[in-house]
Order: C-alpha cells, then structure tokens, then sequence
C-alpha cells in the first residue's frame, strides 16, 4: 500500500505543482492518475520512488515513510517503466533489461536467463536480446521499457505515460498487454496517463486530478461515470456526451443503445440473457 | 633550386639522421613533449569537464574560462612563464597544457551535455547511483565528442609545440629557429613539412579512433540494419 499524506511540492522556481495531497493506493490494484498538464500527475508518481522529495507532508510504502529510505536502494526496489523507453541506447535489449538486477548484485549468467525469461513475459521474441534501442519499432521499445521495469520483480510498478509516444494501434496492443500482465503479475501499479479512455481500460481506481494535484474526484470507473462529482469531473470523464452518454430506444422488441450523436451503441439484453 | 624542393632535399639528406639534431630524435621529442601535454591538460581538464557536464553546474565559468585560456597568445604565455621559472622544458609544458586545455574541457562537458536528458532520468529512476550514472552511461556515450576534443587540442599542440624550441632544445622547433637564425630556408621549411606531415598523421589517427569509440547502439554505427518489426504497420519510432 502507498500513501501520500498531505503532500506538497513546490519547486525551486516557485510553481506548486502538488498542494495538499493525499490519498491511500491499494496494494496489487492499478490506480491511474489522470490529469491534463500541470496536474502533478508525474510529479506525484516520483515522489513515489524519491526522483521528487516532498516539500512538506510524506510517503508511505507499507507503512514507512520513504524519506528515511536511501533512495538509489528504494529505487531499484521499484519498476519504472517511462514515456520514451528511457533505454540505455548503448546497451543491447539483453542488457536493458538485465541492468537493474546487476546493480542489485545477481550473478550475470542469472540476471541475463532471468532477462530472456522477461522478454517472454512482454511478448517480446527472443530473437531481439541482442539489439539495440535504436533498431526495435517504438512499440518493442516500450516493451523493453516495461521489461526492464519488472526485472527485479517489484511489488509496485511505476509507469509515466508508457504508451503516450506510439501510434493508435500498438497502443491498444500494448493496453492490452498490460491487462494481461497485471492480471499474471498482480503488482501494485501507479499509472500516469492524459487519456481518460486509457485510465478507464487500466484502472481499478482512478484519480481525476484538477490543476496544482488537487484530486477532482477518486473512485472506480464505473463511479466516476455513474456518479461525477461536478461539472469538471463529468466533462473530463465524457459522461455528457458522445459515447459515454447513452440512452435506450426501442425497436421493435429490441432495445438498442444509442449514443447523443445518434450512432447506435449496441442492443440491451435483459438480465435473463447474460 | 626552388625552396621546396631543397626543403625536401633537406629532409632527405641523410646527414640530417644523425647526431643529436637527427630528425627521428626531433619528432620522438615532439610527439613525447605533446603527449605529456596532452596528458597534463587531460588530467585537469577531463574530470573538471565531468563534474560540469554531470552537475550541469559551472558552465557558464567554464564557457567564460576556456575562451580567456584561448585569448592568450601562447608565445606570449612561454615567454612570461620562462622568465619566471628560467629556461627550460618547463615554461613550454605550462603553456602549452593552457593551450591544449579550452577544447579538452569542451569535449569533456558537450559530451555530457549532448546526451538525452530523458537517458539520463531514467537511469536515475532505474536505481543507478550518480557514480554509475557517469560510469556506465554519461561515459560511454560521451566519449565520442570528448575524442573530438582531444583531437583538437592534439593538433593545436603539435603544432605550437614548435614554440618549444624558443627556451628549450626540444622538438621540431629547433628546425625552425636555427633556420630562421642561419637564414637556411630550406630547413625551416623542411622542419614546418614535418610538423605538418606529423599533425596530419595524428589528425588521421584520431578520425579512426573518433570513429571506433562511437558505442555500438548509437546512431550511425548501424545504419542500414535491417529493422525487425512486430509491433504493427506504424510502428516506427
């Protein structure tokens, strides 16, 4: 379980990016932090594994407070998986992976079987281990990045946008990839993300945040969207509009959904049929 | 006869291979004194450019520095430093480390510079400490520009290490100034053919090394490596 506990940050050159914030994320759920820029969404997500120290308040992994930990030792406890791969481009996709464990001391032969073994784990072939950043598709990069991210097999995942740089549909692939992962693995992870529709896909809570890190609202998607707590809440979740707004009308002795632009959803069944 | 001709006739004369004026003793003298230059302003200015370049701490300074260094006439310098510490191999090696200084520390910290922030965050956020940071990623990807550095400041070297020979008996200078003084212009000329033949030769060397020390992983090395995709029809970078 990590909890933020009043948490504020201010940084040198005056901006608040972070006032007043707390909340508690479950262990083994995703919590998505969702926001437009200069909601402290990433400014958040590392003070979690101490890339960004509190000015005031505190952060707590599992009860204890992560100021007293070193954080070269905290971080290499924790995945971290980045918008651009961060890749070390220098470094083959074997070694991306195998870097953090090697830090943390495992035996080379091992950390590089147990490297091999992650790149099944991501769906990556084989056959890649011996590349480099620079000749794999932005979509294997990202891959990699997430790899390297559960390497030492961490208990809680950080990821910052991680799919933000490729297009539409390695997106979805990778989206997908991660329910499944998440679903295998079980880890605690934090995810940052602009896109509603991908906080909504990942999500087991979701944290609509406002300007400054102030939380709009928390809860499940199914909250958010059923219950939006104002105005600013129901128009960034889309309750509104579109295809999130829909409502029934008979044809025939159907019911079909059909959303505000009048394109149809899909039929409603009765309960009976599920 | 024209000059370059017995210029090269000079060179070849093999009157000019013995004794303790012979040519190979010359360029031995010159390419020793260079090198301990080079490794005087290296030591100095390599880590000094490391610290800049990882801190991002001091550019400016250093900026402000390396172009006063470069503002100093270097003649004027061995001049100024011989009369202080007397004549002697002394007074060319601080001059000349002063010289050879502004490019290495450029190399140094533009090496650093150039490199993608993001690599370097995300390192950080990996787990790797600041040591391993400059170890195993601000080093290797750094050393290409911190080669061409060197590469600069060798040929600057090699050729005003000629200047040596002003409050010394060292290197190829001598040619130079003993021409200079007999008013034998086919030694001069001679001597300023061999110090450029050896600026050029190191020049070549180095443009090999430059090239060789490019990490593998790093644009350029590969090129026109056929690229494997499954990651989907768009899936470029």
């Amino acid at each position: 379980m990590i909890e933020f506990r009043s948490v504020s940050k201010r940084f040198p050159d005056g901006t608040l990016a972070v006032e007043d914030f707390s909340l508690v994320l479950p262990s083994h759920k995703t919590t998505v932090l969702v926001g437009s820029s200069g909601s402290g969404k990433t400014t958040l997500l590392r003070m979690i594994n101490r890339m960004v120290d509190p000015t005031s308040g505190s952060v707590e992994i599992d009860g204890e407070d992560i100021a007293t930990l070193p954080p070269v030792k905290l971080r290499r406890g924790i995945g971290y998986v980045m918008q651009n791969s961060g890749l070390l481009p220098h470094r083959t996709v074997l070694d991306n992976v195998a870097t953090v464990p090697l830090l943390r001391g495992t035996p080379k032969r091992q950390a590089r079987a147990d490297a091999l073994a992650m790149l099944d784990t991501v769906g990556l072939d084989r056959a890649l281990a011996d590349r480099y950043p620079s000749q794999l598709s932005g979509g294997q990069q990202q891959r990699v990045g997430v790899a390297r991210g559960l390497a030492v097999n961490p208990n809680i995942l950080l990821m910052d946008e991680p799919f933000g740089a490729v297009d539409p549909i390695v997106r979805a692939e990778l989206q997908q990839e991660l329910v499944r992962l998440q679903k295998e693995l079980d880890k605690t992870v934090v995810f940052v993300t602009h896109d509603i529709e991908e906080a909504f896909l990942l999500g087991d809570q979701i944290v609509i945040l406002r300007d400054g890190g102030r939380i709009a609202q928390v809860g499940s998607p199914a909250e958010l969207l059923a219950n939006p707590a104002d105005d600013f809440v129901a128009s960034f979740v889309g309750a509104d509009r579109g295809r999130r707004a829909l409502h029934v009308e008979r044809h025939g002795n159907e019911d079909v959904v059909v959303d505000s632009d009048g394109r149809l959803a899909g039929v409603l069944k009765p309960e009976s049929a599920r | 006869m024209n000059l370059f001709a017995s210029a090269i006739d000079w060179i070849l004369d093999p009157a000019n291979y013995v004794g303790l004026n012979a040519i190979p003793l010359r360029i031995g003298q010159h390419l020793v004194f260079s090198l301990v230059t080079l490794v005087f302003a290296s030591a100095i200015a390599i880590p000094l450019g490391y610290l800049i370049g990882h801190t991002g701490r001091g550019r400016g300074l250093a900026v402000t520095t390396s172009g006063g260094l470069r503002a100093i006439p270097t003649l004027g310098l061995l001049t100024l430093v011989a009369l202080w510490v007397g004549i002697g191999v002394v007074a060319p090696y601080v001059a000349l480390t002063v010289l050879a200084i502004p490019p290495i520390l450029a190399g140094a910290y533009t090496g650093f510079e150039a490199i993608d922030r993001r690599t370097i965050d995300a390192a950080r956020a990996v787990g790797m400490s600041e040591l391993q940071i400059v170890r195993k990623v601000e080093l290797p990807l750094g050393l290409p520009l911190l080669i061409g550095g060197l590469r600069s400041a060798t040929l600057q070297v090699i050729a005003t290490a000629t200047l040596a020979a002003y409050v010394a008996d060292l290197g190829l200078g001598r040619y130079l100034f003993s021409g200079l003084k007999t008013r034998d212009y086919a030694e001069m000329l001679g001597g300023s053919i061999l110090v450029i033949l050896l600026a050029l030769a190191l020049e070549g060397i180095f443009a090999l090394i430059q090239r060789f020390v490019v990490p593998r992983g790093v644009s350029g090395r590969l090129g026109t490596a056929p690229k494997l995709r499954t990651g989907g029809p768009a899936a470029a970078r």
